[in-house]
């Protein structure tokens, strides 16, 4: 199949066709990265501009290096040091960055819909690299690319999300493309954080970390934020911890061939233990290698697959 | 100038006639309604109504005139011109300006500049001090000088123990009280409707139980102080219920709904369509339906569009920080028109006209009895339209209806014989 998309700004719009087209292409591109010379000539000439309104390290890094290596042209833009503090807009910065004819924005905010947004407005490709509580598309990519490598499939697969659904962008973009690939998804979380109709997607919902442990090919951890607890969508990190944290003895209720993974930054004690994040099953630094990939997919597709 | 307009459609619900008819005015009053009427005096203009419906001046009791402090979006002067187009001839202006309509003087001071505008705009004043929700305003003097009705507008009033004192205080200043229910701490931060559709956009929700406790409890303080309460803008089929339940025991409660709320879904802010950002936000189907059962019943009165004009830097943001409210002033005769037929068209005008007269006191109005005042609203049900920017008067165009083919369109308004707009 072609491409055809302009922009990513969520898993729930594409096909499961499109889904597999981008993990082809980024298991193409896997072993660029692996090379002397960690480089190809794809993008030569496009101009890639990484728009983060929120902080971030991995993922903004990890964009800057996937357009690196496919010898894009590279500029961040983080609000700190820009006009936006002095009330220029989101739209007008965007315009302005727009008029350096740049070829695609890699938009963070913590506001849902802004890649949306900018998406009605510029002339640019928009990739949504999170936005709010709604998507971060270019994770479960990521994320679906490393169950690829360990599992070989999706269909039929059980995978155990768990954690603060309702504020996670990464649950609602990996639950979108585990359904829409087949997988069996499990989401688990103290009932305040799972917002309503969230069965609706096709995932299952329990608040027992037991029932969503039991048997899993796949476990599949959120960061919890700690300022939850002061909301009370939790009573503490303490009782949080005892009911949801992955550890050690939890992680036996899965299938010995489980994989543990995680979008980082992790809470260590809190949602998951350190000798889960370092058990041999933990896949998490492998997500963060497959970051690359996946984002050199993406860009790829959307500004030369058409 | 006399008028004369013959072989309309007369609807007027007050006097329940709804028959092909001629009315004639003088002055600024109708002077009769009947078959084959007379030219009333040699300075008549005479208007062919033959397929048009006549209606008494529709009354908007619910909108926002931003003037003073947002005249950039709205002004007593534009708001007014956008009526006149839009079939309406009386506007009831929320308070929420900046200043806030919380003293006499202010009271005023929207008076004399709707005085300057070819409608009839009359003020809303603050219940509490700036909307703060703490110190009662001098509702007394600020009826003297002519608001309509109080309000604190957006806010609603959380605290139980204002709103029962502001209710009793109320009979002093011989109008009523208008809340927007929705309990704060349940709605806090929400941008939309809470279910399905907000997880999928990953915004937050505001369950229609927020709504629903506010009701409830307005009800309950309506029949401890004797009212009169007026709910704003009903969103939720349990809140029609709960209104039903309380007129059934006869506490003084009205309410009413936006014509967005009768006509659009929570549907329409998916794709982060911030023009469909609304306070209380856009509820399901099913909720259409009850809001639609309520008007019908009569258990909700009167219909209102909440024109709440907007900048674009406003609406042009991401959803979360967009401002809440849409214009409505033009909207709302085609979309109400288009409502008739699932809602006999009786109920429709008189939740524009008579019952908004009733509940706020609104003198010679509503209704085309001789000697009333002579608004009347003349339109064309059939006319087919699209909005276009160009064709709006508000200074403002936040409205998720740019674009669309609207049915119906107001051909003629006259407010006190004046021709105040024509198509």
């Amino acid at each position: 199949m072609a491409w055809t998309r302009k922009h990513l700004l969520s898993i729930e719009e594409l096909s499961a066709a499109e889904i597999n087209l981008v993990l082809e292409t980024a298991a193409s591109f896997k072993e660029v990265s692996t090379r002397e010379i960690k480089k190809v000539p794809a993008l030569r000439g496009k101009t890639v501009a990484t728009l983060f309104f929120e902080p971030s390290t991995r993922t903004r890094t990890s964009f800057e290096l996937a357009a690196k290596r496919l010898s894009a042209d590279v500029v961040g833009f983080s609000p700190s040091t820009s006009s936006l503090v002095k009330g220029e807009t989101i739209i007008d910065t965007g315009e302005n960055l727009e008029a350096m004819k740049v070829d695609c924005f890699v938009v963070r905010h913590a506001s849902s819909g802004v890649p949306a947004l900018l998406a009605r407005k510029l002339k640019a490709s928009i990739i949504n690299a999170g936005d709010g509580n709604h998507e971060h598309p270019t994770q479960a990519l990521l994320d679906l690319l490393t169950i690829q490598e360990h599992k070989k499939r999706f269909r039929g697969l059980k995978v155990a999300i768990l954690g603060d659904l309702r504020h996670s962008r990464v649950a609602r973009s990996n639950i979108w493309a585990l359904t829409k690939l087949g997988a069996e998804v499990i989401l688990c979380g103290p009932p305040p954080l799972i917002p309503p109709g969230l069965e609706t997607t096709g995932a299952r919902v329990t608040v027992r970390r037991e029932t969503a442990l039991k048997d899993a090919d796949v476990i599949y951890i959120l960061r919890i934020q700690l300022e939850r607890q002061q909301e009370n969508y939790f009573p503490s990190l303490r009782e949080y911890s005892r009911y949801y944290q992955v550890n050690r003895e939890t992680l036996s209720l899965a299938r010995p061939d489980a994989i543990v993974m995680h979008p980082g930054p992790m809470n260590r004690g809190v949602e998951i233990s350190t000798e889960a994040a370092e058990d041999r099953r933990s896949v998490i630094l492998n997500q963060v290698e497959n970051g690359i990939a996946a984002r050199m997919a993406v860009l790829y597709l959307l500004l030369v697959g058409k | 100038m006399d008028l004369l307009i013959r072989n309309g459609r007369v609807v007027d619900p007050a006097q329940q006639i709804d028959e092909t008819l001629d009315v004639s005015c003088s002055g600024a009053k109708i002077l009769r309604l009947g078959k084959k009427l007379p030219v009333p005096s040699p300075r008549t203009e005479i208007i062919d109504a033959r397929g048009l419906v006549v209606t008494p001046g529709w009354i908007d009791a619910h909108c926002h005139l931003r003037e003073p402090g947002r005249e950039d979006e709205e002004s007593i002067a534009s708001g007014a011109a956008a009526a006149a187009s839009g079939g309406f001839t009386t506007l009831m202006a929320m308070p929420n300006t900046t200043p806030c309509i919380d003293n006499a003087a202010l009271v005023a001071f929207v008076l004399n500049e709707g005085a300057r505008t070819p409608v009839r705009v009359l003020p809303i004043g603050a219940i509490t001090r700036d909307r703060a929700g703490k110190e009662l305003t001098e509702m007394a003097e600020m009826a003297e000088r002519g608001a309509v009705a109080f309000s604190d507008d957006g806010n609603c009033l959380a605290d139980s123990r204002i709103l029962r004192r502001a209710l009793e205080y109320s009979r002093l200043a011989g109008r009523p009280l208008i809340d927007h229910p929705e309990d704060p701490a349940l709605s806090r931060n929400g941008a939309m409707n809470e279910g399905t559709l907000s997880t999928r956009l990953g915004l937050a929700g505001i369950p229609r139980e927020a709504e629903e406790i506010a009701v409830s409890r307005d009800i309950a303080l309506a029949g401890l102080t004797g009212g009169p309460l007026h709910l704003a803008h009903l969103t939720t089929a349990g809140s029609v219920e709960l209104v039903r339940q309380g007129k059934k025991k006869g506490l003084p409660v009205t309410a009413e709904v936006t014509v967005h709320h009768l006509t659009l879904t929570e549907a329409a802010v998916s794709g982060y369509d911030t023009n469909a950002k609304v306070s209380p936000p856009l509820r399901t189907a099913a909720d259409i339906k009850a809001l639609r059962k309520g008007l019908r019943d009569g258990t909700i009165d009167i219909i209102v569009t909440d024109h709440a004009p907007h900048s674009v830097e406003e609406k042009e943001t991401d959803f979360q920080n967009a401002a809440c409210g849409m214009i409505g002033l033009q909207t709302a005769l085609p979309l109400v028109n288009e409502l008739a037929g699932e809602i006999p068209l009786a109920v429709l005008v008189a939740g524009l006209t008579c019952n908004p007269a009733r509940i706020f006191g609104l003198k010679e109005c509503g209704s085309l009895q001789p000697g009333y005042r002579a608004d009347l609203t003349i339109y064309d049900p059939e006319s087919s339209w699209v909005l276009k920017p160009e064709l709006i008067l508000s200074r403002s165009r936040n409205t998720p209806f740019l674009g669309r083919r609207l049915k119906g369109r107001a051909i003629r308004t006259v407010c006190g014989s004046r021709t105040i707009f024509k198509a």
